[in-house]
């Protein structure tokens, strides 16, 4: 059980990484993509602005706690 | 030109994580001795053989575009986080990744660390190499399968890799001794970009996204992330300056 544990976290670890907010809303903004898109609405602008968004909340929440 | 940006992001992200490997197995050989560390190496070569046999197949049979919203989602996940670290890198917040530093660091550990034989094999140099190469080599494999089976070509992701793969050993071997100069930190500032790149523009078009200019709208991505991460790096860099001058202040 230990194992498949330790193997599940060990994955969890390599994709999500130590910032499991990036995951989330990356799975966020693909739903809402997905949703505009399949309602005929223009939506390929949506996610190159949620990832910068991302990109600056991760990034502001590091340094943050740095400074 | 799609196949041009494989090669390229293959071969950069499969070079920077070999650099890598090499600083540990070169620091293991050298205190440890080379058979065991090279037992170590071979193990996981054949480790991730198998990872590659196994998850190769079953990707192919995947529908494209459901391959291409899982690929884009993970890629997205994975570019981000490489890109995040390379900007705190570039603006002062993280330190620089430095082969010099860590070789030095892994040479006294190895030349402290107790020796445990069996079956011949020192297995603190085995484990050693071992998890540095299979750690260091699972994340290439990972962009192997999922950039070339989103590309639908997985060989030619393959050869960047393996081209990565020959220079660094060979690098490695006329060296001997960690390849400190090769500009790591910048080459994985670019990776970043261009996962993130490709997870932006996969995830979406799997979503039903149609984008303007078809498959010309990847360079426009591109120019959108590495303009934001670079204007990233410099209000960061800025940030820290004005913080260290109040602290100076005060």
């Amino acid at each position: 059980m230990r194992v498949f544990k330790n193997f599940g976290l060990f994955w969890y670890d390599f994709v999500i990484g130590d910032d499991r907010s990036i995951a989330a809303g990356v799975v966020i903004a693909l739903m809402i993509t997905a949703f505009l898109a399949h309602h005929d609405v223009v939506a390929w602008w949506l996610m190159p602005l949620a990832v910068v968004a991302m990109l600056g909340v991760s990034l502001w929440r590091v340094t943050r706690t740095e400074d | 030109m799609s196949a041009a940006f494989l090669l390229l992001s293959t071969f950069l992200a499969s070079a920077v994580e070999m650099v890598e490997a090499l600083t540990i197995v070169l620091a293991v050989g050298i205190t440890r001795g080379w058979r065991s560390a090279l037992i170590g190496v071979g193990c996981a070569v054949v480790a991730l053989a198998v990872v590659v046999a196994l998850l190769g197949p079953a990707l192919t049979r995947v529908p494209l575009n459901d391959l291409r919203i899982v690929i884009g989602v993970l890629l997205l996940i994975f570019g981000l986080q490489w890109l995040r670290k390379a900007i705190l890198r570039a603006s002062g917040y993280k330190a620089q990744h430095d082969e010099d530093a860590i070789y030095q660091r892994e040479l006294a550990e190895a030349r402290t660390a107790d020796t445990i034989v069996r079956a011949s094999v020192d297995w603190y140099a085995f484990t050693l190499s071992f998890k540095g190469v299979f750690l260091e080599g699972l994340e290439v494999a990972f962009i192997v399968l999922t950039f070339g089976s989103a590309q639908g070509s997985v060989p030619l992701a393959a050869v960047g890799a393996a081209a990565a793969i020959l220079v660094v050993a060979l690098a490695g071997m006329l060296v001997h001794a960690p390849l400190s100069r090769v500009p790591e930190n910048t080459m994985k500032f670019v990776v970043g970009v261009m996962l993130t790149t490709f997870g932006t523009f996969w995830s979406a078009e799997g979503a039903g996204v149609n984008w303007p200019g078809s498959d010309a709208a990847i360079f426009g991505v591109l120019a959108f992330v590495a303009l934001t991460s670079l204007a990233s790096v410099a209000v960061l860099r800025q940030q820290r300056t004005r913080f260290a001058v109040a602290e100076l202040e005060l």
